[in-house]
């Protein structure tokens, strides 16, 4: 396994060489994970990847690295320490930092001999690919899906040029996933969302969620989906709610911020009973934070927001499968219930790139929400059952009204202030909880069933966690193990109890500076996590910075 | 005229409200036009106004105060076959949904915006609208209003609206053929409608508002954005009441890639070879 960094200022063409290179490392077999680092601006700064690839799988990204691609002298200054003895720096030959692992090549001199100085960043990619081993016979193949067509040519003269200028370093024997995928957690997340039936998204552009409407706004014309840019949250998400109600499946994304917006109408989707799915890709707060970082600080926000008492479910995506098919499982649950289903994610896993087994359609069911009407005439909305769910109708597709009231209502949808109605009403909705409760998903569990050690964690840190967990136990003898949460609202809570009950000492590992999940479980169980390992800096916490922790001992 | 098949329910409203004409207008204009209840939706937001989707037999969508637009822009957008109407006041129209206002004119969706517009704050019991006059007196403008109201017509017409209209309660008779007009429109259309508050606005009053306004001379052309622009800003004793402007504008519908096919989104399915297309062009 290799662990390969690009860095630069943003604005010199970083993403576009880790596309090539990791588009090519894929197709040579290996299994690729990708973390993105930006900082919030659009030219200058730094900017990084970290691609980490090899014949096995990878569940997150690493600090050691073996190779560094520095597009400017800074990337070589921030990051020379966290290079192996016997790795390599590819940068320009008039960068002045001497250090034997550093191979100078004239980068910007080739580039304006092959006839443009952007392609600088390419020929060192050549060069790069070739020191870890790796051929470039697909290298116009991938060009073509990267590029733009004019930009092809001089590219591939580029990546040839720099192969041709070092040696083979490392041996890399490839892995058996060329036929795999390599997609972005927000990518899969609105291929999941796109195979589930949605019809209408609405969004308001905020980091790091964007890059879910962009992706849904690519294939829109082509799958049959409005993607519609709205003028803030507040409109996106009553845009989502309106579009629902009318029989459209329905999703709005947005970050923590936008969320804030978003919350009364969270409301109006328990009350009035439409289903919606929210995404929301955490980010650190209060207010703006840090905009393109990463944090799992809004847990105890999503499972609380709004006025008043209804029931929603969250579900936290843990990797590059969640993100697929709990997205779709996320509709379905929310149009059973009738309820607004949100899906955290956050920077990390949206922006990371991974390998993953082509998704299976067949393992998700798609949403219709057009039912026809067998009770003409006699229709109620909100009909007291005895599971909490009523009979949706689509408007327009019968004789039948169909009502939707923000209003506390009765069982046609009309505004009540009856204290005999508002009871059942508030019961009749908090029901449908005791059906959820019944399938939700139990958190993954890792690790020796000999453990003494529990860790447990939620959403992205699935990866570092599960790595963690495995050298833990190849250095100590099968002592650890891990529960790490995807439904996470309301908290599955078996295997948790009977987990606890065995462990000698558990410890709460959350990206967030109160511990969150560990609050959330107190609550619900009364169970004390005795350490936490928390993380607020805005990046990912690594398997080695947990192995560091929980070796060198937690504080409390 | 028979207002039967969108009968009549139980009001919450003040006896003497301007609201029961208008309603009752509405309800001719939908009759008169041959909408079946099933066919309508009628979407508000929070206010005194906005109470009128629960009096009318149709499909009904009560939101957030203020975000009535962003809904109904959305469910014309899921099924262009439902006539869409919202029907709300001038503060949740002009005030808390101000921002809604202006992009969905831009937006351009086939809906209806009735504003039912009694320059005060009536469900909140007497607070200045955006659409009050300055120096009204109320229980927080105490020493009268201070600032000066929002005129919703000439921001419809500068932002882009192709179909801008006013009414008065008490000219039911053009009231009725103006909503019939601007449900008829294709693409947004914005009628701001006079209707006294008889217990929170004593100067707007049903005199008031007979004194001022006036019906558009028959030989106006509606069609003349400038002559509209100066008719709008004529507000201060004669108030012209009628189609102010109206021209044919590209509707989301058919300026969007996804519906100018004329099939309704919900009626839309993305196919499973699609989604594998898309699924190998990950690989």
């Amino acid at each position: 396994m290799y662990n390969f960094l690009v860095g630069g200022a943003a604005g010199q063409g970083i993403e576009t060489i880790v596309a090539i290179i990791e588009k090519l490392l894929k197709r040579s077999g290996s299994f690729v994970f990708t973390s993105r680092d930006f900082m919030s601006r659009v030219r200058g700064g730094h900017n990084f990847s970290v691609i980490r690839f090899g014949e096995n799988k990878i569940l997150s990204h690493a600090n050691k690295l073996n190779g560094i691609i520095a597009l400017n002298e800074e990337t070589i200054k921030l990051h020379i320490n966290d290079l192996q003895p016997d790795g390599f720096i590819i940068c320009d030959s008039k960068i002045e930092i001497d250090e034997p692992r550093i191979i100078k090549l004239d980068l910007d001199v080739m580039a304006k001999e092959i006839g443009n100085p952007r392609v600088s960043g390419t020929i060192a990619t050549g060069a790069a690919l070739k020191l870890f081993g790796k051929e470039i016979e697909e290298a116009e193949k991938v060009l073509k899906e990267v590029l733009d067509e004019k930009y092809i040519d001089i590219n591939l003269v580029a990546i040839q040029k720099g192969y041709n200028c070092v040696e083979k370093k490392y041996k890399t024997t490839s892995g058996k996933f060329k036929d795999w995928m390599l997609i972005t957690g927000s990518e899969a997340l609105a291929l999941g969302a796109i195979s589930a039936g949605l019809r209408f998204y609405s969004a308001y552009p905020m980091s790091p969620s964007t890059s879910i409407m962009i992706y849904l706004a690519k294939k829109g014309e082509e799958a049959g989906i409005v993607v519609e840019q709205a003028e803030d949250e507040i409109a996106a998400i009553n845009m989502a709610l309106g579009a629902s109600y009318a029989g459209a499946v329905a999703m709005t994304g947005t970050s923590g911020g936008g969320f804030s917006l978003m919350v009364e109408a969270l409301g109006l989707s328990g009350i009035a009973e439409i289903p919606v799915v929210i995404v929301d890709v955490q980010r650190p707060g209060p207010a703006t934070g840090l905009p393109t970082r990463t944090e799992q600080s809004d847990l105890k926000f999503v499972i609380s927001a709004s006025q008043g008492e209804f029931p929603r479910m969250v579900i936290a995506l843990r990797n590059h499968e969640d993100s697929f098919y709990q997205t779709a499982r996320a509709f379905n649950i929310a149009e059973r219930y009738q309820i607004p289903v949100i899906l955290l994610s956050d920077q990390y896993l949206g922006d990371a790139s991974s390998t993953v087994e082509p998704y299976n359609l067949e393992k998700i069911k798609s949403v219709n929400p057009i039912k026809k009407s067998t009770t003409e005439g006699d229709y109620l909305r909100y009909k007291i059952t005895d599971d909490g769910i009523s009979p949706r109708l689509i408007p327009g597709k019968s004789k039948n009204l169909v009502a939707a009231d923000s209003d506390e209502h009765d069982e046609q949808g009309h505004i009540t202030e009856s204290s005999e109605v508002r009871i059942k009403m508030v019961d009749k909705r908090m029901r449908k909880l005791k059906k959820l409760k019944a399938e939700l998903q139990e958190p993954e569990f890792i690790g020796a069933e000999s453990f003494k050690t529990l860790l447990l964690g939620w959403g992205s840190t699935y990866g570092a966690i599960t790595e963690a967990v495995e050298i833990l136990n190849k250095k100590q003898g099968n002592k650890y193990a891990a529960l790490v949460f995807g439904d996470i609202y309301p908290l599955p809570i078996k295997d948790l109890l009977t987990k606890v009950k065995i462990a000698d000492r558990v410890i709460n590992i959350e990206q967030n500076a109160t511990g969150q999940l560990a609050g959330l479980i107190r609550e619900q169980t009364g169970i004390v996590c005795d350490l936490n390992i928390l993380k607020y800096d805005g990046r990912q916490i690594t398997a080695e910075e947990i192995v560091e922790k929980l070796e060198n001992g937690v504080k409390k | 005229m028979s207002e039967q098949n969108f009968k009549i329910f139980n009001t919450a409203w003040c006896p003497g409200c301007g609201n029961f004409s208008l309603l009752s207008s509405l309800k001719l204009a939908l009759e008169e036009l041959g909408k079946k209840p099933e066919e309508v939706l009628m979407v508000a937001g929070i206010g005194q106004a906005a109470k009128t989707p629960q009096y009318i037999s149709a499909n009904s969508f009560c939101g957030l105060h203020g975000r009535a637009l962003p809904a109904a822009a959305a469910a014309k957008i899921a099924n262009e076959k439902l006539t869409v109407i919202v029907s709300t006041g001038d503060g949740d129209s002009y005030g808390e949904g101000g921002n809604h206002f202006i992009h969905n004119i831009r937006r351009n969706t086939n809906i209806t915006h009735f504003v039912h517009d009694n320059q005060i704050y009536g469900l909140t019991k007497g607070q200045a609208s955006p659409t009050s006059d300055q120096g009204i007196v109320t229980n927080v403008q105490v020493t009268g209003n201070i600032n000066k109201p929002l005129n919703p017509l000439l921001i419809a017409i500068a932002a882009g609206a192709g179909f801008v209209a006013r009414g008065f309660v008490g000219n039911k008779e053009q009231l009725v053929s103006i909503l019939k007009e601007a449900i008829e429109y294709d693409g947004y259309a914005i009628v701001d409608i006079f209707q006294p508050c008889v217990s929170f606005n004593k100067v707007n009053t049903f005199s008031y508002y007979k004194n001022h306004v006036y019906e558009l001379e028959a030989d106006y052309d509606s069609s003349n954005k400038l002559k509209a622009i100066e008719k709008v800003m004529e507000e201060k004793d004669k108030i012209p009441i009628g189609i102010l402007y109206k021209e044919k504008l590209k509707t989301f519908h058919e300026k969007n890639s996804v519906l100018k096919d004329s099939i309704p989104l919900i009626d839309k399915k993305t196919k499973a070879t699609t989604i594998n297309k898309f699924i190998l062009e990950f690989i």
